[in-house]
Protein backbone atom coordinates (compact mmCIF):
# COMPACT_ATOMS: atom_id res chain seq x y z
CA UNK A 1 0.00 0.00 0.00
CA UNK A 2 0.89 3.59 -0.59
CA UNK A 3 1.13 5.19 2.76
CA UNK A 4 2.19 8.74 1.29
CA UNK A 5 -0.77 8.71 -0.74
CA UNK A 6 -3.19 7.46 2.26
CA UNK A 7 -1.35 10.52 4.46
CA UNK A 8 -2.07 13.07 1.88
CA UNK A 9 -5.74 11.51 1.75
CA UNK A 10 -6.57 12.10 5.25
CA UNK A 11 -4.71 15.02 5.84
CA UNK A 12 -6.76 16.79 2.74
CA UNK A 13 -9.83 15.28 3.77
CA UNK A 14 -9.57 16.21 7.10
CA UNK A 15 -8.33 19.79 6.78
CA UNK A 16 -11.59 19.59 4.11
CA UNK A 17 -13.84 19.06 6.92
CA UNK A 18 -12.70 21.33 9.61
CA UNK A 19 -12.72 24.14 6.90
CA UNK A 20 -16.13 23.49 6.06
CA UNK A 21 -17.62 23.64 9.34
CA UNK A 22 -15.98 27.19 9.85
CA UNK A 23 -17.02 28.07 5.93
CA UNK A 24 -20.32 26.15 6.07
CA UNK A 25 -21.61 26.87 9.27
CA UNK A 26 -22.41 30.49 8.61
CA UNK A 27 -23.50 29.80 5.34
CA UNK A 28 -25.96 27.24 6.34
CA UNK A 29 -27.01 29.70 8.79
CA UNK A 30 -27.78 32.64 6.21
CA UNK A 31 -29.49 29.86 3.98
CA UNK A 32 -31.53 28.69 6.95
CA UNK A 33 -32.65 32.11 8.59
CA UNK A 34 -32.64 34.68 6.09
CA UNK A 35 -35.59 36.10 4.73
CA UNK A 36 -34.21 36.68 1.17
CA UNK A 37 -36.55 35.91 -1.51
CA UNK A 38 -33.32 35.31 -3.86
CA UNK A 39 -31.61 32.98 -1.08
CA UNK A 40 -32.76 29.82 -3.28
CA UNK A 41 -29.76 31.14 -6.12
CA UNK A 42 -27.46 30.79 -3.60
CA UNK A 43 -28.76 27.35 -2.28
CA UNK A 44 -28.62 26.02 -6.20
CA UNK A 45 -25.16 27.18 -6.40
CA UNK A 46 -24.20 25.72 -2.86
CA UNK A 47 -25.54 22.45 -4.84
CA UNK A 48 -24.10 22.35 -7.74
CA UNK A 49 -21.16 20.29 -7.14
CA UNK A 50 -23.89 17.44 -6.19
CA UNK A 51 -24.68 17.43 -9.73
CA UNK A 52 -21.90 18.87 -12.05
CA UNK A 53 -19.39 16.12 -13.07
CA UNK A 54 -15.88 16.35 -11.36
CA UNK A 55 -13.67 17.29 -14.16
CA UNK A 56 -16.31 20.50 -15.13
CA UNK A 57 -16.23 22.02 -11.64
CA UNK A 58 -12.12 21.22 -11.42
CA UNK A 59 -11.59 22.41 -15.53
CA UNK A 60 -13.30 25.84 -13.95
CA UNK A 61 -11.05 26.16 -10.43
CA UNK A 62 -8.22 25.37 -12.48
CA UNK A 63 -9.21 28.47 -14.76
CA UNK A 64 -10.26 30.00 -11.67
CA UNK A 65 -7.26 29.92 -9.57
CA UNK A 66 -4.62 29.64 -12.22
CA UNK A 67 -1.93 32.18 -13.17
CA UNK A 68 -4.10 34.07 -16.08
CA UNK A 69 -6.78 34.93 -13.63
CA UNK A 70 -6.71 37.78 -10.90
CA UNK A 71 -7.35 36.08 -8.16
CA UNK A 72 -4.10 33.42 -9.31
CA UNK A 73 -1.99 36.81 -9.63
CA UNK A 74 -3.01 37.86 -6.43
CA UNK A 75 -2.03 34.31 -4.67
CA UNK A 76 1.22 34.12 -6.93
CA UNK A 77 2.12 37.53 -5.54
CA UNK A 78 1.46 37.12 -2.21
CA UNK A 79 2.95 33.64 -1.77
CA UNK A 80 5.50 33.82 -4.33
CA UNK A 81 4.16 30.13 -6.21
CA UNK A 82 0.84 29.65 -8.16
CA UNK A 83 -2.01 27.50 -6.63
CA UNK A 84 -2.54 24.89 -9.04
CA UNK A 85 -0.88 21.50 -8.77
CA UNK A 86 0.08 22.22 -4.95
CA UNK A 87 -1.75 21.12 -1.69
CA UNK A 88 -3.33 24.63 -0.75
CA UNK A 89 -4.98 24.46 -4.63
CA UNK A 90 -6.16 21.40 -3.75
CA UNK A 91 -7.52 21.91 -0.77
CA UNK A 92 -9.23 24.71 -2.27
CA UNK A 93 -10.73 22.50 -5.03
CA UNK A 94 -11.71 20.13 -2.07
CA UNK A 95 -13.83 22.87 -0.16
CA UNK A 96 -15.73 23.75 -3.17
CA UNK A 97 -16.17 20.22 -3.86
CA UNK A 98 -17.46 19.22 -0.65
CA UNK A 99 -19.44 22.22 -0.17
CA UNK A 100 -23.20 21.04 -0.14
CA UNK A 101 -22.23 17.82 1.96
CA UNK A 102 -21.36 19.79 4.69
CA UNK A 103 -24.14 22.67 4.50
CA UNK A 104 -27.35 20.61 3.52
CA UNK A 105 -26.85 18.43 6.89
CA UNK A 106 -26.29 21.83 8.87
CA UNK A 107 -29.13 23.64 7.18
CA UNK A 108 -31.10 20.93 7.93
CA UNK A 109 -30.40 20.38 11.53
CA UNK A 110 -30.56 24.19 12.09
CA UNK A 111 -34.10 24.04 10.63
CA UNK A 112 -34.93 21.79 13.30
CA UNK A 113 -33.91 24.36 15.98
CA UNK A 114 -37.50 25.79 17.54
CA UNK A 115 -37.93 29.17 16.38
CA UNK A 116 -39.59 29.94 19.54
CA UNK A 117 -35.86 28.84 21.62
CA UNK A 118 -34.48 31.53 19.40
CA UNK A 119 -36.82 33.90 20.19
CA UNK A 120 -36.51 33.29 23.82
CA UNK A 121 -32.65 33.60 23.52
CA UNK A 122 -32.96 37.14 21.75
CA UNK A 123 -35.36 38.25 24.45
CA UNK A 124 -33.17 37.70 27.24
CA UNK A 125 -30.43 40.18 25.77
CA UNK A 126 -28.52 37.40 23.85
CA UNK A 127 -27.13 38.77 20.55
CA UNK A 128 -27.72 36.96 17.06
CA UNK A 129 -24.18 35.51 17.02
CA UNK A 130 -24.12 34.02 20.82
CA UNK A 131 -27.68 32.36 20.44
CA UNK A 132 -25.70 30.55 17.25
CA UNK A 133 -23.07 29.66 19.02
CA UNK A 134 -25.13 29.02 22.52
CA UNK A 135 -28.20 27.52 21.15
CA UNK A 136 -28.43 26.45 17.55
CA UNK A 137 -25.06 24.99 17.35
CA UNK A 138 -25.32 22.87 20.28
CA UNK A 139 -28.94 21.82 19.30
CA UNK A 140 -27.88 20.89 16.16
CA UNK A 141 -24.38 18.60 17.06
CA UNK A 142 -25.65 16.25 15.07
CA UNK A 143 -25.95 17.77 11.51
CA UNK A 144 -23.01 19.08 12.44
CA UNK A 145 -21.04 16.09 13.00
CA UNK A 146 -22.89 14.52 10.13
CA UNK A 147 -21.95 17.53 8.02
CA UNK A 148 -18.42 17.09 8.98
CA UNK A 149 -18.14 13.54 8.52
CA UNK A 150 -20.06 13.38 5.46
CA UNK A 151 -17.77 16.09 3.76
CA UNK A 152 -14.27 14.20 5.40
CA UNK A 153 -15.53 10.90 3.38
CA UNK A 154 -16.37 12.22 0.42
CA UNK A 155 -12.92 14.09 0.15
CA UNK A 156 -11.47 10.35 0.82
CA UNK A 157 -12.78 9.49 -2.59
CA UNK A 158 -12.62 12.55 -4.84
CA UNK A 159 -10.86 11.65 -8.07
CA UNK A 160 -11.41 13.86 -11.10
CA UNK A 161 -10.99 17.43 -9.60
CA UNK A 162 -7.86 16.18 -8.03
CA UNK A 163 -6.46 14.64 -11.27
CA UNK A 164 -7.48 18.28 -12.86
CA UNK A 165 -6.35 20.74 -10.17
CA UNK A 166 -3.72 18.79 -7.86
CA UNK A 167 -1.94 16.67 -10.88
CA UNK A 168 -0.24 13.66 -9.85
CA UNK A 169 2.56 14.61 -7.30
CA UNK A 170 3.77 12.02 -4.95
CA UNK A 171 3.39 13.13 -1.27
CA UNK A 172 2.01 16.24 -2.13
CA UNK A 173 -1.40 15.91 -4.49
CA UNK A 174 -1.20 12.04 -5.20
CA UNK A 175 -4.61 10.48 -3.29
CA UNK A 176 -5.50 7.65 -2.62
CA UNK A 177 -7.80 7.07 -5.73
CA UNK A 178 -5.55 8.67 -8.31
CA UNK A 179 -2.87 5.80 -6.61
CA UNK A 180 -5.59 2.53 -7.01
CA UNK A 181 -5.84 4.46 -10.81
CA UNK A 182 -2.15 4.39 -11.44
CA UNK A 183 -2.24 0.83 -9.95
CA UNK A 184 -4.49 -0.51 -12.61
CA UNK A 185 -3.03 1.49 -14.97
CA UNK A 186 0.31 -0.40 -14.63
CA UNK A 187 -1.49 -3.27 -14.18
CA UNK A 188 -0.59 -3.87 -10.57
CA UNK A 189 -4.13 -5.25 -9.63
CA UNK A 190 -2.66 -6.62 -6.03
CA UNK A 191 -1.77 -3.19 -4.93
CA UNK A 192 -4.40 -1.83 -6.39
CA UNK A 193 -6.73 -4.11 -4.76
CA UNK A 194 -5.24 -3.42 -1.25
CA UNK A 195 -5.18 0.10 -1.37
CA UNK A 196 -9.48 0.24 -2.50
CA UNK A 197 -10.05 -2.44 0.41
CA UNK A 198 -8.57 0.07 2.49
CA UNK A 199 -10.34 2.70 1.23
CA UNK A 200 -14.04 0.77 1.11
CA UNK A 201 -13.55 -0.12 4.72
CA UNK A 202 -12.89 3.27 6.17
CA UNK A 203 -15.71 4.79 3.82
CA UNK A 204 -18.07 2.08 5.06
CA UNK A 205 -17.14 2.73 8.57
CA UNK A 206 -17.19 6.89 8.17
CA UNK A 207 -21.18 5.99 6.82
CA UNK A 208 -22.20 3.45 9.34
CA UNK A 209 -20.85 6.19 12.01
CA UNK A 210 -23.68 9.03 10.19
CA UNK A 211 -25.98 6.88 10.08
CA UNK A 212 -26.06 5.30 13.35
CA UNK A 213 -26.06 8.84 14.68
CA UNK A 214 -28.90 9.51 12.97
CA UNK A 215 -30.62 6.88 14.33
CA UNK A 216 -30.23 8.57 17.87
CA UNK A 217 -28.64 6.19 18.55
CA UNK A 218 -26.32 8.38 20.49
CA UNK A 219 -28.57 11.05 21.54
CA UNK A 220 -26.09 13.48 22.18
CA UNK A 221 -29.03 16.18 23.59
CA UNK A 222 -31.83 14.91 25.25
CA UNK A 223 -35.10 15.91 22.83
CA UNK A 224 -37.95 17.15 24.51
CA UNK B 1 -42.13 61.92 30.00
CA UNK B 2 -45.15 60.17 31.44
CA UNK B 3 -44.10 56.51 32.09
CA UNK B 4 -46.40 54.93 30.08
CA UNK B 5 -46.33 52.24 27.01
CA UNK B 6 -48.06 53.64 24.25
CA UNK B 7 -48.65 51.44 21.07
CA UNK B 8 -49.70 52.39 18.04
CA UNK B 9 -49.08 49.78 14.95
CA UNK B 10 -50.37 48.18 11.62
CA UNK B 11 -49.35 44.85 11.06
CA UNK B 12 -50.48 42.56 8.52
CA UNK B 13 -50.22 39.04 7.82
CA UNK B 14 -51.13 37.47 4.40
CA UNK B 15 -54.39 36.49 3.77
CA UNK B 16 -56.04 37.99 7.27
CA UNK B 17 -57.95 40.79 7.81
CA UNK B 18 -54.54 43.60 9.78
CA UNK B 19 -53.95 43.95 12.84
CA UNK B 20 -54.48 47.87 13.99
CA UNK B 21 -53.62 48.12 17.64
CA UNK B 22 -53.72 51.64 19.73
CA UNK B 23 -53.60 51.47 23.46
CA UNK B 24 -51.86 53.60 26.14
CA UNK B 25 -50.76 51.73 29.17
CA UNK B 26 -49.65 54.08 32.43
CA UNK B 27 -46.55 52.05 33.54
CA UNK B 28 -46.34 51.81 37.62
CA UNK B 29 -44.72 48.80 39.10
CA UNK B 30 -46.93 45.72 39.85
CA UNK B 31 -49.71 46.90 37.42
CA UNK B 32 -50.44 44.33 35.43
CA UNK B 33 -52.30 44.78 31.87
CA UNK B 34 -54.15 42.20 30.30
CA UNK B 35 -54.41 41.90 26.43
CA UNK B 36 -57.76 40.01 26.38
CA UNK B 37 -59.39 38.38 23.36
CA UNK B 38 -60.15 35.30 21.75
CA UNK B 39 -57.97 33.26 19.98
CA UNK B 40 -57.15 34.95 16.17
CA UNK B 41 -57.87 38.26 17.64
CA UNK B 42 -54.46 39.58 17.34
CA UNK B 43 -53.75 39.86 20.84
CA UNK B 44 -50.41 37.79 20.42
CA UNK B 45 -49.19 39.57 17.77
CA UNK B 46 -49.33 43.02 19.83
CA UNK B 47 -47.55 41.43 22.58
CA UNK B 48 -44.67 39.88 19.98
CA UNK B 49 -44.63 43.46 18.30
CA UNK B 50 -43.72 44.80 22.00
CA UNK B 51 -41.10 42.13 22.52
CA UNK B 52 -39.73 43.16 18.87
CA UNK B 53 -40.45 39.78 17.40
CA UNK B 54 -42.84 41.05 15.07
CA UNK B 55 -42.41 44.53 13.16
CA UNK B 56 -45.56 46.28 12.48
CA UNK B 57 -45.50 47.61 8.87
CA UNK B 58 -46.11 51.63 10.49
CA UNK B 59 -46.56 52.71 13.60
CA UNK B 60 -44.92 53.43 16.77
CA UNK B 61 -44.38 51.42 20.26
CA UNK B 62 -42.78 53.57 23.00
CA UNK B 63 -41.69 52.55 26.14
CA UNK B 64 -41.40 55.31 28.79
CA UNK B 65 -38.73 57.44 27.44
CA UNK B 66 -37.34 55.17 24.66
CA UNK B 67 -39.11 54.64 21.17
CA UNK B 68 -38.72 51.11 20.29
CA UNK B 69 -40.69 51.19 16.93
CA UNK B 70 -41.25 54.39 15.32
CA UNK B 71 -41.78 52.84 11.06
CA UNK B 72 -41.34 57.34 10.38
CA UNK B 73 -37.82 57.79 11.49
CA UNK B 74 -36.90 54.03 10.76
CA UNK B 75 -35.97 53.43 14.42
CA UNK B 76 -36.43 49.59 15.31
CA UNK B 77 -34.91 48.65 18.34
CA UNK B 78 -34.13 44.64 18.71
CA UNK B 79 -35.43 42.43 21.42
CA UNK B 80 -32.12 41.62 22.68
CA UNK B 81 -31.86 45.97 23.32
CA UNK B 82 -35.24 46.37 24.82
CA UNK B 83 -34.54 44.77 28.44
CA UNK B 84 -37.69 42.38 28.53
CA UNK B 85 -38.98 39.21 30.18
CA UNK B 86 -40.73 37.45 27.57
CA UNK B 87 -42.62 34.07 28.52
CA UNK B 88 -43.32 32.19 25.70
CA UNK B 89 -47.03 30.45 25.53
CA UNK B 90 -45.26 26.79 25.47
CA UNK B 91 -42.34 28.53 27.63
CA UNK B 92 -39.42 27.67 25.42
CA UNK B 93 -36.90 26.46 27.86
CA UNK B 94 -33.56 25.39 26.53
CA UNK B 95 -33.86 21.36 26.44
CA UNK B 96 -29.51 21.25 26.80
CA UNK B 97 -29.27 23.36 29.74
CA UNK B 98 -30.68 22.46 33.86
CA UNK B 99 -32.72 24.53 35.25
CA UNK B 100 -30.02 26.71 36.65
CA UNK B 101 -28.18 26.86 33.13
CA UNK B 102 -31.89 28.21 31.83
CA UNK B 103 -31.96 30.87 34.59
CA UNK B 104 -28.45 31.74 33.95
CA UNK B 105 -29.01 31.86 30.23
CA UNK B 106 -29.68 35.65 30.02
CA UNK B 107 -27.10 37.12 32.80
CA UNK B 108 -24.17 37.42 30.13
CA UNK B 109 -22.92 40.41 31.29
CA UNK B 110 -22.55 39.35 35.19
CA UNK B 111 -19.68 37.98 37.25
CA UNK B 112 -19.91 34.15 37.86
CA UNK B 113 -20.29 35.14 41.43
CA UNK B 114 -23.22 37.84 40.58
CA UNK B 115 -24.62 34.31 38.45
CA UNK B 116 -24.78 32.15 41.02
CA UNK B 117 -26.39 35.10 43.46
CA UNK B 118 -28.71 36.04 41.25
CA UNK B 119 -29.96 32.27 40.12
CA UNK B 120 -29.84 31.16 44.24
CA UNK B 121 -32.03 34.36 44.23
CA UNK B 122 -34.48 32.97 41.60
CA UNK B 123 -34.47 29.11 42.53
CA UNK B 124 -35.82 30.12 45.80
CA UNK B 125 -38.64 32.85 45.05
CA UNK B 126 -39.80 30.22 42.53
CA UNK B 127 -39.79 27.46 44.63
CA UNK B 128 -37.32 25.05 42.40
CA UNK B 129 -34.75 24.68 45.43
CA UNK B 130 -33.63 20.62 44.58
CA UNK B 131 -34.23 21.04 41.03
CA UNK B 132 -31.59 23.05 39.87
CA UNK B 133 -29.68 20.72 37.93
CA UNK B 134 -32.58 19.14 36.55
CA UNK B 135 -33.26 19.21 32.31
CA UNK B 136 -36.56 20.53 31.16
CA UNK B 137 -38.04 17.58 30.02
CA UNK B 138 -38.22 15.94 33.49
CA UNK B 139 -40.38 18.80 35.07
CA UNK B 140 -43.74 18.69 35.82
CA UNK B 141 -45.41 21.54 33.28
CA UNK B 142 -45.91 24.03 36.52
CA UNK B 143 -42.09 23.59 37.53
CA UNK B 144 -41.67 24.17 33.59
CA UNK B 145 -44.07 27.35 33.78
CA UNK B 146 -42.02 28.38 37.00
CA UNK B 147 -38.73 28.33 35.30
CA UNK B 148 -39.86 30.36 32.34
CA UNK B 149 -41.11 32.75 34.65
CA UNK B 150 -37.83 32.70 36.70
CA UNK B 151 -35.50 33.01 33.49
CA UNK B 152 -37.67 36.13 32.19
CA UNK B 153 -37.28 37.78 35.38
CA UNK B 154 -33.86 37.02 36.06
CA UNK B 155 -32.15 39.69 33.94
CA UNK B 156 -34.28 42.19 35.84
CA UNK B 157 -36.06 43.50 32.91
CA UNK B 158 -38.45 46.69 33.08
CA UNK B 159 -41.49 45.14 31.87
CA UNK B 160 -42.76 41.60 31.74
CA UNK B 161 -44.76 40.14 28.83
CA UNK B 162 -46.24 36.79 29.34
CA UNK B 163 -48.16 34.96 26.50
CA UNK B 164 -51.70 32.87 27.87
CA UNK B 165 -49.00 31.98 30.95
CA UNK B 166 -51.22 29.16 32.15
CA UNK B 167 -52.93 27.69 28.77
CA UNK B 168 -50.38 25.06 28.36
CA UNK B 169 -51.42 23.67 31.64
CA UNK B 170 -53.89 21.01 32.59
CA UNK B 171 -57.13 22.48 34.64
CA UNK B 172 -56.76 21.69 37.99
CA UNK B 173 -52.87 22.77 37.99
CA UNK B 174 -53.82 25.92 36.00
CA UNK B 175 -56.43 26.50 38.58
CA UNK B 176 -53.89 26.52 41.55
CA UNK B 177 -51.33 28.27 39.47
CA UNK B 178 -53.80 31.10 38.58
CA UNK B 179 -53.67 32.42 42.12
CA UNK B 180 -49.49 31.45 42.79
CA UNK B 181 -49.07 33.85 39.37
CA UNK B 182 -50.74 36.23 40.94
CA UNK B 183 -48.81 36.18 44.35
CA UNK B 184 -45.31 35.96 42.54
CA UNK B 185 -46.30 38.92 40.14
CA UNK B 186 -46.76 41.24 43.34
CA UNK B 187 -43.85 40.31 44.90
CA UNK B 188 -41.87 41.19 41.51
CA UNK B 189 -43.50 44.21 41.14
CA UNK B 190 -42.80 44.81 37.65
CA UNK B 191 -44.77 46.07 35.28
CA UNK B 192 -46.28 42.93 33.13
CA UNK B 193 -48.70 42.48 29.64
CA UNK B 194 -50.14 39.35 30.09
CA UNK B 195 -52.03 37.97 26.97
CA UNK B 196 -55.06 35.59 27.90
CA UNK B 197 -58.22 34.31 26.51
CA UNK B 198 -59.97 33.18 29.67
CA UNK B 199 -61.66 35.77 31.52
CA UNK B 200 -60.98 34.30 35.18
CA UNK B 201 -57.41 34.87 34.13
CA UNK B 202 -58.33 38.16 33.59
CA UNK B 203 -60.01 38.68 36.52
CA UNK B 204 -57.68 37.07 38.83
CA UNK B 205 -54.29 38.49 37.15
CA UNK B 206 -55.33 41.65 36.15
CA UNK B 207 -55.35 45.46 36.90
CA UNK B 208 -56.10 46.73 33.85
CA UNK B 209 -57.86 45.11 30.90
CA UNK B 210 -57.80 45.78 27.12
CA UNK B 211 -60.07 44.18 25.19
CA UNK B 212 -59.04 42.77 21.69
CA UNK B 213 -61.47 41.36 18.87
CA UNK B 214 -60.86 41.31 15.28
CA UNK B 215 -57.29 43.28 15.40
CA UNK B 216 -58.72 46.62 17.45
CA UNK B 217 -58.45 47.74 21.06
CA UNK B 218 -62.04 47.60 21.85
CA UNK B 219 -62.22 48.71 25.42
CA UNK B 220 -59.80 49.87 28.00
CA UNK B 221 -60.49 49.28 32.12
CA UNK B 222 -60.27 47.31 35.13
CA UNK B 223 -61.10 43.80 34.45
CA UNK B 224 -64.17 44.27 36.61
CA UNK B 225 -65.80 47.10 34.67
CA UNK B 226 -64.90 46.27 31.13
CA UNK B 227 -66.76 42.43 32.10
CA UNK B 228 -69.68 44.22 33.67
CA UNK B 229 -70.17 47.17 31.45
CA UNK B 230 -68.60 46.60 27.88
CA UNK B 231 -68.48 49.32 25.68
CA UNK B 232 -70.65 47.95 22.87
CA UNK B 233 -72.26 44.39 21.75
CA UNK B 234 -68.64 44.07 20.41
CA UNK B 235 -66.95 43.91 23.70
CA UNK B 236 -69.81 41.97 25.06
CA UNK B 237 -69.97 39.63 22.21
CA UNK B 238 -65.68 38.90 23.11
CA UNK B 239 -66.02 38.90 26.78
CA UNK B 240 -69.00 37.11 27.18
CA UNK B 241 -69.40 37.37 30.98
CA UNK B 242 -71.52 40.35 32.11
CA UNK B 243 -71.97 40.01 35.42
CA UNK B 244 -69.53 40.55 38.09
CA UNK B 245 -70.01 42.13 41.55
CA UNK B 246 -68.01 41.16 45.02
CA UNK B 247 -68.88 39.59 47.32
CA UNK B 248 -67.92 37.51 50.35
CA UNK B 249 -68.25 33.75 50.88
CA UNK B 250 -70.26 33.41 54.11
CA UNK B 251 -70.89 29.71 54.46
CA UNK B 252 -69.98 26.91 52.89
CA UNK B 253 -71.49 22.84 52.74
CA UNK B 254 -71.86 19.99 51.01
CA UNK B 255 -69.34 21.51 47.87
CA UNK B 256 -72.10 24.75 47.63
CA UNK B 257 -70.91 28.33 48.49
CA UNK B 258 -73.29 31.13 50.03
CA UNK B 259 -71.68 34.37 49.09
CA UNK B 260 -72.78 37.42 50.41
CA UNK B 261 -73.16 39.97 47.81
CA UNK B 262 -74.25 43.35 49.11
CA UNK B 263 -77.74 42.08 51.15
CA UNK B 264 -78.16 39.61 48.81
CA UNK B 265 -77.33 35.70 49.22
CA UNK B 266 -76.10 33.71 46.50
CA UNK B 267 -75.29 30.45 46.50
CA UNK B 268 -72.42 29.00 44.03
CA UNK B 269 -70.80 25.38 43.50
CA UNK B 270 -67.47 26.12 45.08
CA UNK B 271 -65.75 25.21 47.69
CA UNK B 272 -63.98 28.18 48.34
CA UNK B 273 -62.95 28.93 52.28
CA UNK B 274 -65.05 31.33 54.74
CA UNK B 275 -63.99 34.46 54.71
CA UNK B 276 -62.13 34.74 51.32
CA UNK B 277 -63.14 37.98 49.24
CA UNK B 278 -64.73 36.88 45.48
CA UNK B 279 -65.32 38.23 42.23
CA UNK B 280 -68.93 36.69 41.61
CA UNK B 281 -69.58 36.23 37.99
CA UNK B 282 -72.52 34.77 35.91
CA UNK B 283 -72.85 34.63 32.02
CA UNK B 284 -76.37 36.76 31.15
CA UNK B 285 -77.53 33.94 29.18
CA UNK B 286 -77.56 31.62 32.34
CA UNK B 287 -80.37 34.25 33.67
CA UNK B 288 -83.48 33.56 33.51
CA UNK B 289 -86.55 35.76 34.19
CA UNK B 290 -90.22 34.97 35.38
CA UNK B 291 -92.55 36.57 36.76
CA UNK B 292 -94.00 36.64 40.18
CA UNK B 293 -92.83 33.34 42.70
CA UNK B 294 -92.88 29.90 41.15
CA UNK B 295 -92.98 27.04 42.81
CA UNK B 296 -91.08 23.59 42.92
CA UNK B 297 -87.34 24.56 40.89
CA UNK B 298 -83.95 23.36 40.87
CA UNK B 299 -82.61 26.76 40.40
CA UNK B 300 -81.22 27.59 44.08
CA UNK B 301 -80.99 31.70 43.51
CA UNK B 302 -84.11 33.33 43.41
CA UNK B 303 -83.63 37.43 43.48
CA UNK B 304 -86.32 39.49 43.19
CA UNK B 305 -85.39 42.77 41.42
CA UNK B 306 -86.57 45.92 39.32
CA UNK B 307 -85.48 46.36 35.42
CA UNK B 308 -83.34 49.48 35.39
CA UNK B 309 -83.15 49.40 31.43
CA UNK B 310 -83.18 47.37 28.02
CA UNK B 311 -81.02 47.19 25.01
CA UNK B 312 -81.50 45.26 21.81
CA UNK B 313 -78.87 42.65 20.51
CA UNK B 314 -81.11 41.69 17.54
CA UNK B 315 -83.46 39.10 17.89
CA UNK B 316 -81.74 39.23 21.66
CA UNK B 317 -82.65 42.25 24.44
CA UNK B 318 -80.33 42.46 27.26
CA UNK B 319 -81.94 43.28 30.92
CA UNK B 320 -79.86 45.53 33.28
CA UNK B 321 -82.13 44.66 36.92
CA UNK B 322 -81.25 46.13 40.05
CA UNK B 323 -81.70 43.01 42.85
CA UNK B 324 -78.98 44.95 45.20
CA UNK B 325 -76.34 44.42 42.41
CA UNK B 326 -76.64 45.43 39.08
CA UNK B 327 -77.34 41.77 37.15
CA UNK B 328 -77.72 41.25 33.47
CA UNK B 329 -79.73 39.10 31.68
CA UNK B 330 -79.55 37.99 27.84
CA UNK B 331 -83.46 36.88 27.02
CA UNK B 332 -85.22 36.79 23.57
CA UNK B 333 -87.26 40.06 22.39
CA UNK B 334 -90.21 37.58 22.39
CA UNK B 335 -90.08 37.38 25.75
CA UNK B 336 -89.33 40.68 26.77
CA UNK B 337 -92.95 41.93 25.03
CA UNK B 338 -94.57 38.25 26.32
CA UNK B 339 -93.09 39.16 29.84
CA UNK B 340 -94.64 42.76 28.94
CA UNK B 341 -91.17 44.36 30.50
CA UNK B 342 -90.71 48.01 30.31
CA UNK B 343 -88.15 49.86 32.86
CA UNK B 344 -89.62 49.74 36.17
CA UNK B 345 -90.79 46.34 36.02
CA UNK B 346 -90.71 44.05 38.85
CA UNK B 347 -89.10 40.11 37.71
CA UNK B 348 -87.64 37.16 39.35
CA UNK B 349 -83.81 36.85 38.37
CA UNK B 350 -83.17 32.98 38.74
CA UNK B 351 -80.19 30.74 37.89
CA UNK B 352 -78.71 27.68 39.22
CA UNK B 353 -76.37 27.57 41.88
CA UNK B 354 -73.80 25.95 38.95
CA UNK B 355 -73.78 29.22 36.63
CA UNK B 356 -72.27 31.18 39.84
CA UNK B 357 -68.91 31.01 39.45
CA UNK B 358 -66.55 32.34 41.72
CA UNK B 359 -62.79 33.79 41.01
CA UNK B 360 -61.05 34.32 44.87
CA UNK B 361 -58.98 37.64 45.24
CA UNK B 362 -56.38 38.62 47.31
Amino acid sequence: MNWTAIWVTFKLASLTAVALVIVGLPIAYWVTFSRRRWKFIVESIVALPLVLPPTVLGFYILVAIGPHSPFGQFYSEIVGHPLPFTFEGLLFASILYSLPFAVQPFAAAFDQVDRRLIEASWTLGVSKLKTFLKLIVPLSAAGVITGFVLSFAHTLGEFGVVLMVGGNIDGVTRTVSIDIYDEVQALNYAGAAKTAAFLLAISYLVLLLVYAMNRKVWAVWPQK
Amino acid sequence: MAAEISVDITKTFPGRAPIRARFLYAVEAATVLILFGPSGSGKTTILRSIAGLEWPEEGYIRFISRTWLDTASQIRVSPQERHIGYMAQDYALFPHYSVAGNIAYGLGEMSSAGKTARVDEMVELFQLRGFEHAKPHELSGGQQQRVALARAVAPRPQLLLLDEPLSALDAPTRLQLRGELRTLLRQLALPSIIVTHDWAEALTLGDIMAVVGEGRVLQVGTPQDVFSRPADAQVAKVVGVETIVQGTVVETRDGLATVRVGRVLLTAVASTEVGRDAFVCMRSEDVTLELGETKGTSARNHLPGKVSAISSLGALARITLDCGFPLTAVITRSAVHELELTVGSSVNAVFKAGSVHLIPRQ
